[in-house]
């Protein structure tokens, strides 16, 4: 955490709150999301996760197999099957009788076993294929007490990729904030919440009574920045997730908005107001240099880093209407990439660079939408309502975004082929501006 | 309608005058660790100390009681007409007695937050621009934009939109 106290008189930066360091331990006053799925795909492929041995007496704190079948479901592509229909929990692979499960339908099978030691959860699991009886993949797994959900996340996510060929994010976590609002705004609250992927053990980042918005990971998965209003203006702070430790970074007049970490970590980018208009910057974490990247009387922001880092792409209503534009840092150059509808804003770009997804506005409506950069071709993937502030997981096959529903701001998720769709509603206040971190290795 | 107005601002300014009871300044002092939520509204992680203070209820000061929330149209940055006659009042009031001056300007739930961020300075600043040209010294003035994070309204119909894209003069 040294490395974070920088403290630059130049840009009156500042660690705030240093001396906070106690990591917080999930608590029954953070209320979980849990998941409702809406939609999947027409046909996934059926697979039996059998609950998982234990030695001797050893009861878990949590349910292996469960959390594994919970994970494929929520990816649409698998189909695990009721405990209740199968015949045999084989703990070992000369407990299997493949013919049972040929019958239940079953084309894979996951098998496994949990050991405790003083310090640590050993996980091991096999998957097999059900027709040719052989075994794809085996792995043990092994990690501390407290990380029994980790380990089926991990073994989940060696369980798609065996199958799908695409590597799985069950193991990723994502950044939220929750408000409290009740239209008396003494009363306000405001959370800045860390969560597994799949809305379990909610982490409180960072509480205030003032606005706190547009949180974004480091590629790193160490560290968050976002903008917060504690001061009674915005300002953007980072926040090293394990010591949090807070820096504030920005403390200019105007907006101080829309931070976005940069592919190779070293850089922000962000929307200033400073020079009397919103414009995009670029800010040198080493250096604590602001850039200018954007000359223009119109609106420019949301900005997003290109994949490989040498450009970005922003909303601007410069044609009039807000649309999305790409700069080329090293020229300059600005390239116009929407066309379709009179609103599209706050693009992301996909893992692959390939394409954007975007919030675009149809027949009044707002949805997410995705384009493809080369072709230009946009596909329209929810049919909510409000749907806002979309954010693409590692893999790139699927986003979580936020939306209304009854009445309330909650977090939904959509495969990017659109087949697959489900909603993380909420007990307690609004949950929006979901970020979905990089793979956590 | 003009009663409803009135008796809005006289809401707002009530709210207003509660509000700046537990307006305080964050305080960067090392000591504010353990408790930097009751200085400064914000809570790092863990500690679940961040009460909420009870707030004096001040009276009303005695003058004309103007208008202080002004009302923008979808997407738009534009002063309507209606908003001069009150703006051209604060205009005289603020050359007669000049005081610092904060420009709140918001957004409805529609579109995207930071461009919506963007659109309520836009309006902070067209009211800015205003009082500037009757004279009013814009170095007293400060322009804030808190974009669709504090909705006046609470719900999501055409009537609640358009009570949010505002801009209020305190």
């Amino acid at each position: 955490m040294n490395h974070l106290r920088h403290i630059s008189a130049l840009f009156r930066l500042s660690v705030l709150f240093a001396a906070c360091l106690t990591l917080f331990a999930a608590s029954a006053a953070h209320a979980q999301l849990t998941i409702e799925i809406t939609q999947g795909v027409d046909s996934p492929t059926p697979i039996a996760v059998v609950p998982f041995g234990t030695p001797g007496q050893l009861a878990l704190p949590e349910d292996v197999a469960a959390i594994i079948n919970a994970d494929l479901r929520r990816s649409g592509l698998l189909r695990p099957l009721p405990k209740d229909d199968m015949l045999s929990f084989p703990r070992n692979k000369y407990e299997i009788s493949f013919r049972d499960w040929r019958i239940l339908g079953a084309e894979y099978l996951v098998i496994g076993n949990v050991t405790r030691s003083a310090d640590k959860y050993s996980v091991h699991f096999e998957l097999f294929n059900i027709l040719s009886q052989r075994t794809v993949h085996s792995q043990t797994f092994e990690a501390g007490l407290n990380q029994l959900r980790d380990l089926a996340h991990y073994a989940a996510d060696q369980v798609f990729e065996k199958i799908t060929g695409i590597r799985g994010i069950f193991a990723t976590q994502m950044i939220y904030i929750e408000a409290f609002q009740n239209g008396n705004e003494a009363q306000d609250k405001f959370r800045l919440m860390l969560a597994d992927v799949d809305g379990a053990r909610p982490r409180l980042l960072l509480e205030s009574k003032q606005p706190i918005l547009s949180p974004s990971w480091s590629p790193d998965g160490k560290q968050v920045v976002y903008v917060s209003y504690e001061t009674g203006r915005p300002a953007i702070f980072r926040q090293e997730i394990a010591t949090q430790v807070r820096e504030q970074l920005t403390n200019f007049k105007g907006l101080n908005g829309a931070p976005v970490w940069s592919p190779d970590g070293r850089t922000i980018a962000l929307t200033l107001s400073k020079d009397g208009n919103p414009e995009i910057y670029t800010l040198d974490l080493a250096s604590k240099k602001f850039t200018r990247i954007t000359r223009h009387f119109a609106i420019d922001t949301e900005p997003n880093w290109t994949t490989d880092g040498k450009g970005v792409i922003f909303t601007s209503n410069r044609g009039g209407k807000p649309q999305i534009y790409q700069v080329t840092l090293a020229s300059g150059r600005i390239e116009r990439l929407t066309f379709e509808g009179g609103y599209n804003a706050r693009p992301r770009v996909s893992p692959d660079g390939k394409s954007l997804v975007m919030v675009h506005r149809e027949n009044g409506v707002f949805h997410i939408a995705a384009q493809d950069i080369a072709s230009g071709d946009m596909r329209i993937l929810t049919e909510t309502y409000l749907d806002e502030s979309p954010t693409i997981a590692p893999n790139g096959a699927m986003l979580m975004y936020a939306t209304r529903y009854r009445g309330k701001g909650i977090l939904a998720a959509v495969s990017l082929d659109a087949g697959v769709k489900f909603r993380l509603p909420s007990k307690q206040g609004d949950v929006r501006e979901p970020a979905w971190s990089p793979f956590i290795d | 309608m003009n009663n409803v107005t009135t008796m809005r601002s006289l809401g707002l300014a009530l709210m207003l005058s509660v509000l700046a009871g537990c307006t305080s300044t964050s305080t960067q002092d090392q000591d504010s660790a353990n408790n930097g939520g009751a200085d400064s509204g914000v809570t790092v992680g863990g500690s679940e100390n961040a009460g909420v203070n009870d707030v004096p209820e001040d009276t009303m000061e005695d003058e004309v009681v103007l208008d202080t929330v002004f009302y923008f149209d979808f997407d738009q940055s534009m002063l309507k007409p209606a908003a001069r006659a009150a703006l051209t009042a604060h205009a005289e009031r603020l050359k007669a007695n000049p005081e610092s001056i904060r420009l709140e300007g918001h957004g409805d739930e529609t579109g995207t937050r930071e461009y919506n961020m963007a659109l309520g300075e836009r309006r902070g600043i067209a009211v800015r621009d205003f009082l500037s040209l009757q004279g009013v010294d814009t170095s007293s003035i400060e322009v804030i934009s808190y974009g669709e994070e504090r909705p006046a309204s609470m719900g999501s119909s055409d009537s609640d939109y358009s009570q949010n894209r505002r801009v209020e003069l305190k």
